[in-house]
């Protein structure tokens, strides 16, 4: 055998090896995670870590009731916001809009998607978090800092439109120009046949880009961070500050090595998320891949 | 009734691309007219002086420093191992694989997992090989959290390279080695540079993954066993000190930042389109 052979022999090993590797390393970080969370796992019943709202690692109590309300909280405000903003967006990009018109808003969304998340929070906080607490807190006849869930459901909205928007425009695209022209030629109006033949056959992919979105916001960390106000109590309403997991394992890396049990217990809140997220992803990812075969 | 609904879809819709672009347009307005003024030569020149934090003379050069060393670092990793992968996978894989499949599909999951997750889960890995916070540290947790993006972006472009081009290698002798670094890469070259150029992008900006695993310093380091400053922590070190000149500076320091990545992004376009009409299609 020649050197070329032999060289194409390895390199082709080395290739493989390399896949399997970037392919097994979500089942890495699982275990890892798991790991590093089983400290606190094996002392203390799942139940009192998700249910319970004492928290103080000083005494060892690690209750992460608040803050996985806090996050799902700030979530549910995005959602709310940043569902019907994209999808709207998205089927405007898709259906409506001619080629001059998506040539200069598609790459808007792209930097949107590009902006760090610091950045964002630096807006938040220049210019959500004033706004909440000098026009919509009032409004309501209330007082708030504007360091508080709305602002964080704000910023993270706008941080998700473009995971949303983009999503769905793929789906949208899969769906066969004959099935509109057939809708179309039946008399019904453009949005008619949207909204019946489109979106009825584009449904799963566009609720499963919905998940995705959402799945993005219960990670996000910096810009959260940033404006949610980061007090470990249950928010009553919008206006009150929320502490949600991420901004949690942010602000007390530096604290966690020198308190027993801390470390694990911020590596178990990783864990959640991560579960989370991976729940979230499976299933949408699952969706449109079925959804990107049967459409067409 | 009918042409009332449209009317009214219509509208919410236009509202809602309004509201897309408007805020980016607010993001980026509000990061120069705050930015813009309180930048100076300094702030991209010096390193922190003594009590910087307090309103002390210096800048964030240390951050800008320690940023591009880490995203470098992170994306020359990544685009090692990122490369190989999305080969193998295109052109050593069968059409069908089940492999690649299930690659792609951990890799789209992976890309969807918050960038604080990589930061814990860069830790866990730095306790196990006994790494300090560092800027290898960073490196390790930033180039895990741009791989998987890197990766399927590489992937999506060497999809698509036309399998006559490879049969054409094949049949003047090239082995699968030498055809798809011959021919295949340098097919998708443009395509993969804007990769990287966005893995670098994102690398740069983030900074959940940065804060267990990189530390902070106020020197210039380029040590890869030192910690490094990164420019998103000095954004958020700066915007929580309780003074407003630190403050002013924390701004400046989200415009340098925001034209790094508008930048990068910019010429990632650019290449793709620009040396796009050379590739074979």
């Amino acid at each position: 055998m020649s050197f070329r052979n032999t060289l194409d022999k390895i390199g082709g090993r080395t290739m493989l090896v390399l896949t399997v590797l970037s392919g097994v390393l979500l089942l890495l970080m699982a275990v890892g995670l798991w790991m590093k969370s089983s400290p606190i796992l094996s002392l203390k019943p799942l139940g009192a870590l998700l249910f319970s709202g004492s928290w103080n690692p000083l005494r060892g109590e690690f209750g992460f009731y608040p803050f996985i309300v806090g996050t799902l909280w700030v979530v549910g405000v995005a959602t709310v916001i940043a569902v019907p903003i994209s999808m709207l967006t998205a089927i405007y990009l898709a259906e409506y809009a001619d080629s001059r018109v998506k040539a200069v808003v598609n790459p808007f969304i792209d930097l949107l998607a590009g902006i760090p998340s610091v950045v964002y929070g630096v807006w938040g906080v220049l210019v959500i978090v004033p706004f909440v607490s000098n026009h919509i807190a009032p409004w309501f006849g209330t007082f708030s800092s504007g360091y508080c869930v709305l602002s964080a459901g704000i910023v993270l909205a706008v941080m998700i439109f473009p995971v949303i928007i983009n999503v769905i425009i793929e789906v949208l695209n899969m769906v066969p120009r004959e099935v509109r022209e057939a809708s179309l030629s039946l008399g019904a109006t453009k949005w008619q046949t949207v909204k019946s033949v489109v979106l009825r056959r584009a449904m799963p992919g566009v609720i499963a880009a919905n998940v995705l979105g959402i799945s993005r916001a219960f990670g996000e960390t910096m810009a959260v961070l940033m404006v949610a106000g980061n007090v470990a109590v249950i928010p009553k309403s919008m206006l009150d500050p929320a502490y949600p997991l991420p901004a949690l394992i942010a602000n007390n890396y530096g604290e966690m090595m020198s308190i027993p049990l801390y470390d694990s217990a911020l590596f178990f809140a990783a864990m959640l998320l991560f579960a989370v997220v991976l729940f979230f992803n499976l299933l949408s990812r699952a969706v449109l891949a079925r959804v990107e075969k049967g459409i067409r | 009734m009918k042409r009332l609904e449209e009317r009214l879809f219509k509208v919410l819709m236009l509202l809602s691309a309004g509201v897309v672009m408007s805020s980016l347009l607010l993001i980026i307005g509000t990061v120069v007219v705050k930015g813009l003024p309180a930048l100076s030569l300094d702030m991209i020149t010096k390193a922190p002086g003594g009590g910087y934090y307090l309103g002390g003379g210096g800048g964030v050069l240390n951050a800008i420093v320690g940023s591009l060393l880490l995203a470098g670092g992170a994306s020359v990793v990544s685009v090692l191992f990122g490369i190989p992968v999305a080969l193998y996978m295109n052109v050593y894989c069968p059409r069908d694989s089940k492999l690649a499949s299930m690659v792609r599909m951990s890799l789209d999951v992976l890309c969807g997992v918050p960038s604080i997750v990589y930061g814990a889960f860069g830790f866990a890995i730095m306790l196990v090989l006994g790494v300090k916070a560092s800027l290898l540290g960073g490196i390790i947790a930033v180039s895990l959290l741009i791989m998987p993006t890197m990766i399927r972006a590489i992937d999506e472009v060497i999809r698509l390279v036309p399998p006559e081009l490879m049969e054409a290698s094949y049949s003047v002798g090239a082995n699968r080695l030498e055809t798809v670094f011959k021919v295949v890469v340098r097919q998708t070259m443009p395509g993969i540079i804007s990769a990287v150029l966005l893995g670098f992008g994102r690398g740069i900006g983030d900074a959940a993954s940065v804060l267990f695993t990189t530390g902070f310093t106020d020197r210039i380091s380029f040590s890869l066993l030192e910690p490094v400053a990164t420019l998103p922590l000095a954004i958020f070190f700066q915007l929580g000190t309780p003074l407003p000149e630190v403050q002013q500076r924390a701004y400046a320091s989200a415009f340098i930042l925001t034209v790094i990545i508008l930048v990068l992004s910019l010429s990632a376009r650019f290449l793709v389109s620009r040396y796009a009409k050379h590739t074979v299609r």
